[in-house]
């Protein structure tokens, strides 16, 4: 077995007493004692995940916002002031989705793209071979640490902890970032909840980690933030699509800009494609728990839950699941639970926002 | 990593007490609970279910995976714990309070063959490696 990768706070993790587990060849912490309490601290005061494993991107040069504009299937046009964010799709060319990520724009020909740790070495190789054309510079920035800071009160406790920080950040909206010397504070999550998400030299995310814990920030581990993601209905690169998926089939579509002149790898794939399915939610009626990989039955065929969990929020199991098209909200489908065929409602999502169950009617 | 002396062990992680009536009280071990995670879904087996040794009878589902319960002997199932089904998270804080079924065993002399607390601790050693 191979060395597993560390973050500059893996050992901290440890000796906070996290369950360490491989996390796609990094050694992360899953929770810190209890996963369903790190998930309701988040939705209701406010909670920090070491993500390190992701990613940063610089891209820069003079043709950056044209090598992105066909690089990326959402449209870097939408970054019209600099600081602002756009979530956006990698897709290859027959509309396979690459790597999902978020592009933020740093004023003039600079970008910053965060991508997802599985998938970051072949992302740089894609990027490198479609770069070169446009003669840009692509700077992984491995020397970079990224801590989440998620909750209601995660703006707040992070100025507390920073004092210099609040001046900076107290205006900006959300999917904006801001450069503060070497901080770069992206007020952007994966949770469903307000809170920054904060690049940072690695070497002071030790300290920047101990400051957020003195003001009484709870350490959560990635076991929540998959619990919290998906009740606030984001995908999960790798499970709710991939390279062998089209995102208008994995509840993308609103990422994928079919409408302008552009041309970007993948969009004549896309035009050409018929689209059969759907990515909707699931609601278990019963008791049990959806999983990824069960099937779904349908009145219009099968279909296979691609995220299911327990929602620590709702009290009850939710899924995200691949089923055909014109199978509406409302509806009833039968889904495989071992030997057993449950209930489940479609639903439309997210189950969760803002501390708020959107499930209930 | 709480093992007691007291009770008897399966390699499946179960821990079972043998009452003064020679019935059998069953639940997962903490080193299971610990594995699993929180717990937040079980289903225990039917009174009256007749097992045979090693049969898969209940599950327990926690927020990261579904796993079985087995049967540590064979015989019938005379009660199951309703208040850890409304309650599963009590698994987790009290992993050999909070038990699951009560069977009477088919052979009074089967649990001899179970694990003692020695053995298992020994075998969870081997697991981890």
């Amino acid at each position: 077995m191979s060395e597993l990768k560390q973050t500059p706070l893996s050992a901290i993790h440890r000796q906070l007493g996290a369950k360490m587990v491989d996390f796609g060849g990094w050694d992360m912490p899953v929770n810190y004692g209890s996963q369903i309490e790190e998930h309701h601290v988040v939705r209701r005061d406010v909670g920090m995940f070491d993500v390190s494993h992701m990613l940063p991107l610089d891209v820069e040069g003079e043709r950056a916002r044209e090598f992105l504009t066909h690089l990326l299937a959402n449209n870097v046009a939408k970054l019209k002031t600099p600081g602002r964010a756009i979530y956006s799709c990698m897709l290859n060319e027959v509309g396979g989705v690459i790597d999902d990520l978020i592009i933020y724009w740093r004023g003039d020909s600079r970008f910053r793209i965060v991508v997802n740790a599985g998938t970051a070495d072949k992302d740089i190789e894609w990027m490198h071979k479609q770069a070169q054309p446009y003669s840009v510079k692509l700077m992984p920035r491995r020397d970079l640490a990224m801590i989440a800071i998620q909750g209601p009160n995660a703006r707040s406790k992070v100025w507390e902890a920073m004092p210099g920080l609040q001046d900076v950040s107290e205006t900006m909206a959300p999917f904006n970032a801001v450069e503060v010397g070497d901080m770069f504070v992206a007020r952007t999550g994966y949770t469903g909840e307000d809170g920054f998400e904060i690049m940072l030299p690695a070497k002071a995310a030790a300290f920047f980690w101990q400051a957020l814990l003195d003001a009484g920030v709870k350490p959560c581990g990635l076991g929540s933030r998959d619990t919290l993601r998906l009740e606030a209905g984001m995908n999960l690169y790798g499970q709710d699509m991939d390279e062998t998926t089209s995102p208008l089939e994995s509840g993308l579509a609103w990422t994928v800009d079919l409408n302008s002149e552009r041309e970007f790898i993948g969009k004549a794939a896309l035009q050409k494609s018929e689209i059969t399915k759907q990515l909707a939610g699931l609601l278990l009626l019963g008791k049990g728990v959806l999983r990824a990989h069960q099937k779904v039955h349908t009145r219009h065929g099968e279909g296979e839950i691609t995220s299911g969990t327990f929602s620590p929020t709702l009290a009850r199991s939710i899924a995200l699941a691949r089923i055909p098209l014109g199978i509406a909200p409302g509806e009833e489908v039968a889904v495989e639970i071992r030997d057993r065929k449950m209930t489940a409602k479609v639903v439309k999502y997210p189950f969760v926002r803002n501390g708020k169950n959107l499930m209930a009617s | 990593m709480s093992i007691p002396a007291d009770l008897k062990y399966t390699k499946t992680h179960e821990w079972v007490k043998v009452e003064a009536d020679g019935t059998l009280t069953v639940g997962i071990t903490q080193h299971a609970q610990d594995l699993l995670g929180d717990m937040v879904f079980i289903e225990p087996p039917a009174v009256g279910r007749v097992l045979g040794a090693g049969e898969e009878c209940a599950v327990v589902e926690s927020v990261k995976a579904a796993s079985d319960v087995y049967a540590p002997v064979a015989g019938e199932v005379i009660a199951a714990n309703s208040e850890v089904e409304g309650s599963p998270e009590r698994i987790n804080q009290d992993p050999y309070g909070a038990w699951m079924f009560r069977m009477k065993p088919s052979n009074a002399g089967d649990v001899d063959g179970l694990l003692d607390a020695g053995s298992y601790k020994a075998q969870i050693a081997t697991e981890a490696h």
